[in-house]
């Protein structure tokens, strides 16, 4: 038997409801895999390897939303199993894209995708993981940035916490010395109450942010909201744009709720 | 197990695919009686709520089905949006999205060969194994992988759900000092290409054939990506052939705007992913189907390459429909990508704008790519304003479904007649690697197969 010492921590990798992207990221980090494959032992990542091992895991990473009654279930084993659980992603964090249903019929919803709608099993909502399970971090982003999760998985080996910072992504834009999108050409931008982490895409490329990082840790909706509008903005528009990644965040709720009528 | 009781067993989970799944055998008296693919990723009901967006947004949301190919999705979706109202996007801007595509077929072809697949030929169970036993390989991959990558981060912002891409063309186009830096990668991705295809037609592939139509987009002249007018073939059976023959049959194709009336969409119990049926018979799309349907179009040095490595001579009418090959394909679809990828590069001429103006109007647009797992078809309906009604998209895995299953009992059948009787954890393992060989972006979920088999 191995000296405690030279025992590598064990990652466990989990999906739920989710496109894949999130973990993914974790592949995509071409440079330092095998790096951080010699640091861990990556005992349960079903996208990369076909030997789950069962754990306990020193760190789950958990990328997706809860959307059906065995996965209430399945969250609560891996939180048991697991020393820290970090979320990964919109769809962890704040329900994902797949939250929209939060807001409507889940059983029309069935009906316009399936014929048989009483084949599928689903809840009528999408929820992030903390609305089940305690969640030691959670890493923002849809998807999330390579740069950030290697911080994570750095940060909880050195027994650190995470240097992600909570600031909007206008901080990103002026580091990297991206003209404003709004100042300079009226466009409608949520840079200013979204949480940095994408090295603000979107500006870069001639297009407002549109949120995919979430709220940042202070939003001014009161005074952010007419600025959308005086760009041409209409009620559909700024409840559309709050409405889509991170529908469920309760920062985007809050504001949108108070833009609909009733 | 007791003779006579049928027993559920569950023995494994499938990893290294895209999806959460299960795979539900039964078996009596040695014949295979039944195999289900059991897609049961929850739903997530894009079609449902894309209704009451504005016709701008579906190139961002549905890239949100899949991380592993989203540029598929924004260019089905661009596409199907610009028909809607009749616009076509000129040549700079058409070569500027297939090179964004030749990125995400790169990364994404050579994650399924290096991570997914590999694994099944060499023994290991991951990469991280494979790093042990193939390092200089494994490195070779991650840096091939990272040339795809690198493209689409140019081009789009990022590798995962890029921003740059939009109805009508782009939000910014690069200019050409901005493309150079990546010639260097990409002539090195070359070369990493062709020792791919190489190493991987020398591992040891079981003879078998499938016996399905295929489906592919084709524009005569050049190998089909990110257009074309569907294209079908023939299955062998109907053509008196058996399942493994190598001989092209007759094709037809169909206007784009039919393919709800050729691809019939269908639910059965067992999954959350439709089936489909290409007028009224079992189809496949992707690689194996794009060889057959492309293949001749391939530049003749990437054919020469195709050739030493065992796949004959599209010109001459060969067809592969060995599914445990199209690990050989997926890198000849690699090479081939680097290699326009660099050709695109070469005569790249920044547009005027980037991007033309798409004015609202009412009406109906189909759109259709080739994934690198196969066809992906998008329709959509707006009203005057531009207000999406009605969304349908049909991914590459849901139309090959039928055919996977299919093909699962095809090989198990043969694997319970010709060998010495097998372990629970033999089956699995063959099945596993039968639906490997599809790449089946399940998506979505998570990823795990749970095999039953009932024997009774």
């Amino acid at each position: 038997m191995p000296a405690l010492s030279d025992r590598r921590p064990q990652l466990g990798v989990w999906k739920f409801a989710s496109c894949d992207g999130c973990q993914l990221t974790l592949l995509d980090c071409e440079d330092e895999l095998l790096g951080i494959a010699e640091q861990v032992e990556i005992t349960y990542f079903l996208e990369a390897s076909s030997a789950p091992g069962p754990g306990p895991y020193d760190l789950s990473l958990v990328e997706g939303s809860v959307t059906t009654a065995e996965d209430t279930e399945r969250i609560q084993h891996i939180r048991a199993a697991s020393d820290r659980l970090v979320t990964i992603g919109a769809c962890a964090t704040a329900g994902g894209v797949q939250a929209l249903r939060n807001y409507a019929d889940v059983a029309e919803f069935q009906a316009a995708v399936y014929a048989r709608p009483d084949y599928i099993d689903t809840l009528a909502t999408s929820t992030p993981i903390s609305a089940h399970v305690p969640v030691d971090f959670e890493l923002r982003g849809c998807p999330i940035d390579r740069g950030q999760l290697i911080e994570v998985i750095t940060a909880y080996l050195a027994g650190r916490t995470p240097d992600v910072p909570a600031h909007s992504v206008c901080f990103e834009c002026k580091r990297r010395g991206t003209v404003c999108v709004t100042v300079a050409h009226g466009t409608p931008c949520l840079g200013p109450v979204t949480h940095a982490g994408c090295g603000a895409l979107c500006p870069a490329y001639n297009r407002g942010c549109y949120g995919c990082f979430g709220p940042s840790n202070s939003t001014n909706f009161p005074s952010f909201i007419p600025l959308l509008r005086r760009d041409g903005m209409d009620t559909l528009d700024v409840v559309r744009v709050l409405r889509t990644y991170n529908t469920a965040a309760p920062e985007f709720d809050a504001a949108v709720r108070k833009e609909l009528p009733g | 197990m007791t003779h006579g009781e049928s027993k559920v067993l569950r023995v494994a989970s499938l990893a290294r695919v895209e999806g959460e799944g299960a795979l539900h055998l039964r078996i009596h008296d040695g014949e295979v009686a039944e195999a289900r693919l059991k897609i049961y990723e929850p739903p997530r009901f894009f079609e449902a709520f894309l209704r009451g967006r504005s016709s701008t947004e579906p190139p961002d949301i549905t890239s949100r089905v899949c991380g592993i190919c989203p540029v598929a999705y924004q260019m089905s979706a661009c596409r199907a949006l610009e028909d809607a109202r009749d616009i076509v996007v000129g040549e700079r801007l058409a070569a500027l999205r297939r090179l964004l595509y030749c990125g995400e077929w790169i990364e994404s072809q050579t994650l399924h060969i290096y991570f997914l697949h590999a694994p099944d030929f060499l023994g290991g169970d991951s990469i991280i194994d494979l790093a042990r036993t193939h390092r200089t390989q494994v490195e070779r991959g991650l840096a091939l992988k990272q040339a795809g990558n690198a493209i689409v981060e140019l081009l789009g912002g990022r590798a995962i759900h890029p921003v740059n891409a939009r109805v009508g063309g782009f939000h910014r186009v690069p200019t050409r000092a901005e493309l150079r830096p990546l010639e260097e990668r990409l002539r090195r991705a070359r070369d990493d290409a062709e020792a791919t295809v190489r190493w991987v037609a020398g591992f040891d592939f079981p003879d078998t054939g499938i016996d399905n139509e295929l489906l592919a987009l084709a524009e005569p002249g050049t190998y089909a990506i990110d257009s074309g007018t569907p294209t079908a073939m023939t299955a062998p059976s109907s053509a008196g052939l058996p399942a493994d023959t190598d001989r092209a049959l007759p094709t037809r194709t169909f206007p784009l705007a039919t393919f709800p009336d050729h691809v019939i969409e269908t639910q059965v119990p067992h999954s959350t992913a439709l089936h489909s049926r290409l007028d009224g018979r079992r189809h496949l799309t992707g690689t194996l189907a794009r060889y057959a349907i492309s293949g001749r179009w391939l530049p003749p040095d990437v054919l020469q390459v195709a050739g030493d490595a065992g796949l004959g001579d599209p010109r001459a009418g060969t067809v592969c429909r060995n599914p445990f090959r199209s690990i050989i394909i997926r890198a000849v679809e690699v090479l081939y990508a680097v290699g326009e990828a660099l050709r695109l590069i070469d005569t790249y001429e920044p547009p005027p704008r980037p991007y033309v103006d798409v004015p609202d109007r009412a009406g109906t647009g189909h759109g259709a790519t080739e994934a690198p797992r196969g066809l992906l078809y998008h329709r959509y309906t707006l009203d005057t304003d531009g207000t999406v009604t009605e969304a349908a998209l049909v991914p590459p895995t849901a139309q090959n479904q039928a055919a996977i299953e299919q093909d699962l009992l095809h090989t198990v059948q043969e694997r319970l007649r010709t060998g010495p009787h097998p372990t629970d954890a033999e089956l699995t393992a063959l099945c596993e690697r039968v639906i490997r060989n599809h790449d089946p972006c399940i998506s979505c979920s998570a990823h795990f197969l749970d095999l039953s088999v009932d024997r009774d």
